[in-house]
């Protein structure tokens, strides 16, 4: 671990930044936006490569502007971060050359809804939010990402601002508003109860918080996520919003948006709550997540809002694994998650192709393109088994490890979601079969317009289906990876330790329990201790375990 | 820094040394009625409502982050309070960061009223898709159903034939020629 990895931590959040200013400078030239946006989503793409490589071990931390972190923020990549970073930059690097190919070849319609001026100084900030969510050190740097995101996402939703995209962006910006101000409300009751902000220092800090408090705490930011995440009762304002979109702002959306959710509660159930208190709360949802999810597919004769529907209903399998709470589930939802984010793009981008070919994405209208375009028959087919899960694909293989992880803890609730998970596949499996009948098979109800896939736009495409069955190829060292980022997770202390190298550090000037923080940075503390609930939380400082390594 | 932070709600033997982390009744109250009247404004039809009952709802959580962060004291300048008098600079900190953000997506969602207003003659958010669908079909069933939901006298029976429905097998082409850029929408 060398210092020269430590500088690659904040790139994946400047590089983008610093190009949004620089592309929005250069309006006036498209070419030099397009060169620029390649280019530094490229650089963005060796960053996180290089962070997958360096992070695979302790996590690297970085202190904005030197400030030592209970002071500063700080940027932490650890395996999870380095693993969501590399997947969300190759899909935005992919989308975009997407993007840039059906922007090139087509002039009137899609240009004109999508000016390219603006296009990409957004985009690059969405890359840039992304990024800083995935490395963020600290709530309410967490809480600055979310909104660069959300913000820029907010501009592509309602690119050009066509009727229907205002119509169904009103819906998605007022969410994600209020959602904004449930986690800004969390932060403030976390900042209240314990006086700090950074990860790291509140997982010290939240086994003293008082339970109940601690357990408001949780749902609020557990409500903010789920918003962001779609889990279920949350998740109404998501197929509604994303199919209005342009292809590629949609497949981007799709693949990163929601998981960015998944991220942040990935990362405050473990690091900040893991007595798992709320876990049996999110299998119920988990469970309806699936399959209300996929019942709202299974209704839907509109390619485009179908896929919306299986994003969320995927979403539940994430939850599953996180709601299992051990390493194994959660390895399971690490190698899902980015399994998903593959292949949920490039269904969205092949759409756009078959919308492209067809003229429409409505089932009603399309017919016969398995003759018409057989390439594009393959594009979608590949994925499109691969999101049923059908082996060997990955898939099948993420469900597998989410599977035998419940049937290894066989409470009836777990068996139930092991049931709901597998019903949830047939069910995804028929809605693309039904999908795949209508759209490549039956003949087409109208005559098919002439039109030609310009390659610029399939080779993107093609790409991240070879992408996608590379994930199925090189699974095993990717699920082992999964499965160390999940060991990281769960064990509770790399993290902290990584941030707070010298232990000594932690309650300076903090507070009046200095001691009593010291003892707990103690590597041998009870505290980081698998059951911290066997603690007396809320017992004076005089009762707290003795420690060894009192200072 | 100043510290005494730990309080609330914590560990009921923290010394509470310094400032009181005991909020002042006056910022509870005032952020209790920010929240209520910003929800009973964010449940409202118009996007405009919408956006002051989401600023009002986002003056409260900024109001929450001040108490959070204890009582006020001097100015938190080294040499110039003493640091037991500090007040806590970080949520004033976090409080503007707040604040920035709320006045763009502010900028934004007006220009998406405006937008609204310009393509349709209102600013209101419209019904879900599927809402429309399924009163469609409500439509062709049971005709009698009334909705109370909205402000204009009119059912969603008699609306939902004639409103427009992504949905349908409309194909773009004829989408795109019932919606002149700019021009209005009924």
């Amino acid at each position: 671990m060398s210092y020269s990895l430590h500088t690659l931590v904040p790139l994946p959040v400047m590089l983008p930044l610093f190009a949004a200013g620089l592309t929005l400078a250069l309006w006036r030239f498209p070419r030099a936006q397009r060169v620029i946006t390649v280019v530094t989503l490229s650089l963005m793409v060796a960053a996180a490569v290089g962070l997958l490589v360096g992070a695979d071990g302790d996590p690297l931390v970085v202190n904005v502007g030197d400030w030592s972190a209970p002071v500063g923020i700080d940027l932490v990549a650890d395996r999870l971060s380095a693993l969501m970073l590399v997947v969300s930059s190759v899909m935005l690097l992919l989308v975009l050359l997407y993007s840039l190919g059906q922007g090139v070849s087509d002039d009137a319609a899609d240009d004109e809804a999508t000016p390219v001026s603006i296009y990409h100084p957004t985009y690059l900030v969405l890359a840039a939010g992304v990024s800083n969510a995935f490395l963020s050190g600290d709530l309410f740097n967490l809480y600055v990402g979310f909104e660069v995101l959300l913000a820029a996402s907010y501009v592509l939703l309602t690119l050009g601002g066509t009727g229907e995209r205002i119509r169904a962006g009103a819906i998605y910006v007022v969410v994600a508003l209020l959602s904004s101000v449930v986690f800004l409300v969390a932060i403030a009751l976390t900042y209240g109860a314990t006086g700090t902000v950074n990860l790291a220092q509140l997982a010290e800090r939240m086994p003293d918080v008082d339970p109940n408090v601690r357990l408001i705490i949780e749902l609020l930011l557990l409500l903010a996520f789920g918003i962001k995440a779609a889990i279920f009762p949350l998740s109404a304002w998501l197929p509604d919003s994303y199919p209005t979109a342009p292809a590629p702002v949609t497949a981007v959306f799709a693949g990163l948006l929601t998981k960015v959710g998944v991220y942040a509660i990935i990362r405050t159930e473990t690091l900040l709550f893991p007595d798992g208190r709320v876990d049996d709360v999110l299998m119920v949802l988990a469970l309806l997540t699936m399959v209300v999810g996929i019942l709202g597919a299974v209704a839907q004769d509109d390619i485009k809002r179908l896929l919306s529907f299986t994003l969320v209903s995927h979403i539940g399998y994430m939850v599953f694994g996180i709601s299992l709470a051990s390493e194994a589930g959660m390895a399971a939802a690490i190698f899902y998650v980015v399994h998903h984010i593959t292949v949920q793009t490039t269904l969205f981008l092949v759409v756009g192709l078959v919308e492209r070919r067809g003229g429409s994405t409505s089932l009603d209208r399309l017919g016969g393109l398995a003759r018409v375009a057989p390439g594009l028959a393959v594009l979608f087919f590949v994925p499109a088994m691969n999101l049923a899960g059908i082996p060997p694909l990955s898939g099948f293989l993420g469900k597998v490890g989410l599977i035998e992880e419940g049937a290894r803890q066989g409470t009836p609730l777990v068996w139930v979601l092991v049931v709901g998970s597998v019903v949830t596949s047939l069910l995804t499996l028929y809605a693309l079969v039904k999908t795949w009948n209508k759209a490549f098979w039956q003949t087409a109800p109208a005559h098919l317009p002439e039109a030609r896939l310009p390659a610029a736009m399939v080779g993107p495409a093609a790409a991240l289906v070879a992408l996608g069955l590379g994930i199925t190829v090189f699974a095993g060292p990717l699920y082992a990876y999964a499965e160390r980022a999940a060991a990281t997770l769960m064990d509770g202390h790399t993290y902290v330790e990584a941030v707070f190298p010298d232990g000594a550090a932690r309650g300076q000037g903090e507070s009046d329990k200095g001691v009593k923080r010291d003892a707990r940075i103690d590597p041998d503390d009870v505290v980081r201790s698998p059951t911290p609930e066997a603690l007396p939380t809320g017992a004076p400082p005089t009762g707290a375990p003795p420690t060894g390594g009192a200072s | 820094m100043s510290g005494y932070l730990l309080a609330a709600g914590g560990d009921p033997a923290t010394p509470d040394a310094g400032l009181s982390m005991t909020p002042s009744l006056a910022l509870v109250l005032a952020i209790g009625v920010l929240f209520t009247t910003g929800v009973y404004l964010l449940l409202e039809r118009s996007l405009t409502r919408v956006l002051i009952g989401f600023i009002l709802i986002g003056n409260g959580a900024n109001l929450l982050l001040l108490v959070a962060g204890g009582r006020a004291g001097g100015a938190p300048i080294v040499g110039i309070t003493p640091v037991e008098q500090m007040s806590d600079p970080l949520v004033q900190a976090m409080v503007l960061t707040a604040i920035v953000i709320t006045l763009g997506l502010t900028a934004f969602v007006l220009s998406m009223a405006y937008r609204s207003w310009q393509l349709h003659g209102h600013d209101e958010v419209q019904d879900d898709l599927e809402d429309r669908r399924i009163a469609r079909i409500a439509a062709a069933n049971q005709p009698s159903y009334e909705d109370t939901d909205t402000e204009e006298s009119g059912s969603l029976d008699t609306e939902a034939p004639t409103v427009r429905d992504e949905t349908s097998t409309l194909g773009r082409d004829d989408r795109r020629r019932r919606h002149p850029d700019g021009g209005r929408d009924e």
